[in-house]
């Protein structure tokens, strides 16, 4: 018997065993509780009001899309990267600088269809130069190089004039309106930021089965044993960022329009630093743990500080919630609300159902 | 039939694996020293050598992992000093870890066929594998002949030592081997094991070559057919295995003594 001999003879003859069922089928297909969520989250305009599906469900899946980015990098492919944020940042402000806004003597004037795939070539390319200067290091090197990359945006905004109007930013920044519609009214930008979302959810979960995604989880695994297998390990990082930037850059888009304006507070370092809270608060081991961290994130923010005055504190400490939170996550379930979640259920679970491959999604 | 000796000396363009002056220096020690050697193609031969005699620094070299400070490296003819590692797997090198280096996170059938993968084109590709995809079969038919079938679905951090040893080997077979570097293969498995062992070793298509490093001569020296024995980093001496295993030099440096 023969082992390379009977692998190239399979080659030869593909058809011939039909016993693995190779193609997964969507995610959470036969879990009833996605089922719920997702039409939950498509019937949301009828039974929430503007306030809630703007300020609290459009910004959650918003941030929940930059933290997927970062998701994508770091659970799949082991590199930390602080500057998802900035590169959504980017392509906010080349919307807003192609497109149209309050400022005429900066922005171009170019129409929203112009604009935003600009935008997001720009930001693709952006990140891409980034995670390039990036994958020459690795762990805290990785989130040093990024956080600076970041970092130096920030006071580029701010002292930049020409380009991106110093500290003040970039204001009234034009929305689309066609077909009649004001897109950027509560339902149908509500709607919006949910496809643009669930679309990058869905991408990032088939990638994770393709083989450029199962190459990235053994970069994360073992990068020289990934270099002994024939792959170039280097270049699928960079490709990792390419793709990471495109989906923060969308975010990037869909942010610009739901402020309408974009400024150097919206690219600081705090801000940087919040994507990656929300990442490991949700869980960095699966796609929905970035959308999870943002929803608790945004819950946080919008209404700690009513509760701390309630019980008699001062309101601005809502951060000082979002901290214990940080801190009791990380010390309790490194991978997340979701980690949680998980052992939870199998807690209630006969353990021989326990899924066995390893980050499926049960 | 030539010699070993005179075999081994020659010097051509139809070598499997070509070495001369190969040095590796690490600061100021030398793991390497001028080491010179010769491999044809589907030749089966065994390093031995005591702990630091330079026997993975060899390895390393070979595939790249840590380049050689000086010297040359041609694989069928072809220079590849100066190639990154995974330019040399693509021509068909492989090489196996003493210490398992497998994806942990990942499922027996996905590390195989990552290895398939990387060996082929679309390493990049964006679609998932279908029904019929051929790599998916091959990475199948991999998993059967190292007898990992039973648990292919389970992730690897959950398998045991000696199903790590075969994965480790299976990795190192995907696509089309043409000369692979095993290094201690035969590590923690138990005599049953290393009975599997041997048979996945003698029954490789003739036409692949190997390299063994090896502390057990039970395993080294039933699937070999030359050796070269290594001491501080440079080539002590070569020879059949029967040469070099009642050589008196030999059993003084490393088989002397308490050899089990």
């Amino acid at each position: 018997m023969s082992v390379t001999h009977d692998a190239r003879v399979q080659i030869h003859k593909p058809a011939s065993t039909g016993q693995r069922p190779a193609v997964r089928g969507w995610p959470d297909i036969n879990n009833p509780a996605a089922w719920v969520v997702a039409v939950i989250l498509l019937i949301m305009p009828l039974i929430a009001n503007g306030f809630f599906l703007i300020e609290i469900f459009a910004t959650t899946l918003i941030l929940g899309t930059i933290a997927l980015s970062l998701m994508f990098l770091a659970g799949y492919g082991g590199m930390v990267s602080l500057m998802q944020l900035t590169i959504a940042g980017f392509a906010a402000y080349m919307v807003a600088v192609f497109g149209v806004s309050g400022n005429a003597n900066i922005s171009l004037g170019w129409p929203w269809w112009l604009a935003v795939p600009m935008a997001l070539a720009l930001a693709t390319i952006f990140g891409t130069l980034g995670g390039a200067l990036a994958v020459r290091t690795e762990g805290i090197y990785t989130i040093m190089i990024t956080l600076a990359i970041g970092a130096a945006f920030y006071y580029f905004t701010n002292q930049n004039w020409a380009i991106f109007n110093g500290h003040t930013g970039i204001n009234t920044v034009a929305t689309p309106h066609f077909w009649g519609v004001n897109w950027r009214s509560d339902i149908p930008f509500y709607y919006i930021v949910l496809a643009v979302a669930a679309l990058c959810y869905f991408a990032v979960d088939y990638i994770s089965r393709a083989p450029f995604g199962l190459a990235l989880q053994g970069v994360r695994d073992n990068p020289r044993r990934m270099a002994a297998l024939g792959f170039n390990v280097n270049a699928h990082r960079v490709a990792a960022y390419a793709v990471a930037s495109f989906i923060a850059g969308l975010a990037g888009v869909l942010q610009v329009w739901n402020y309408r304006q974009i400024s150097p507070g919206s690219v600081s370092v705090g801000a940087c630093i919040d994507v990656l809270i929300i990442a490991v608060v949700g869980g960095i081991t699966r796609p929905i743990g970035p959308y999870i961290g943002a929803l608790v994130f945004v819950l946080l923010r919008t209404f700690a500080l009513d509760f701390l005055v309630k019980i008699g504190l001062d309101g601005n400490r809502f951060r000082l919630l979002i901290g214990l939170g940080f801190l009791a996550i990380v010390f309790w379930s490194s991978d997340g609300v979701i980690g949680l979640w998980q052992r939870w259920c199998q807690g209630r679970r006969p353990t021989a159902n326990r899924p066995a491959g390893g980050h499926g999604h049960g | 039939m030539d010699s070993v000796a005179q075999r081994l000396s020659a010097v051509g363009a139809g070598a499997a694996l070509e070495l001369r002056g190969v040095t590796r220096l690490f600061g100021a020690l030398a793991a390497l020293t001028d080491v010179t050697i010769t491999v044809r193609p589907g030749e089966r031969r065994a390093v031995l050598g005591s702990n630091g005699a330079g026997k993975t620094t060899l390895f390393n070299c070979i595939t790249g992992d840590f380049p050689p400070s000086s010297g040359t490296i041609r694989f069928f003819g072809e220079d590849v000093t100066h190639f990154p590692p995974y330019e040399r797997i693509r021509r068909g090198l492989r090489r196996t870890y003493q210490i398992s280096a497998l994806f942990p996170g990942l499922t027996v059938q996905d590390n195989v066929y990552l290895a398939c993968r990387g060996v082929s084109r679309g390493r990049f590709s964006f679609l998932r594998p279908g029904q019929n995809d051929a790599l998916m079969h091959a990475a199948d038919s991999l998993v059967h002949a190292v007898h990992l079938a039973a648990v292919k679905d389970q992730r690897v951090a959950e398998l045991a030592h000696g199903q790590q040893r075969q994965l480790e080997i299976a990795l190192a077979l995907a696509g089309a081997p043409r000369f692979v570097l095993f290094d201690e293969p035969a590590a923690g498995l138990s005599p049953t094991e290393r009975a599997e062992l041997v048979e996945i070793l003698t029954s490789l298509p003739a036409h692949i070559g190997y390299i063994i490093i090896e502390h057990d001569m039970d395993v080294a020296l039933r699937v070999v057919e030359s050796v070269t024995m290594m001491h501080n980093g440079r080539i002590f001496k070569e020879g059949l295995p029967q040469e070099i295993q009642s050589d008196p030099e030999v059993q003084e440096l490393y088989l002397g003594g308490g050899h089990e």
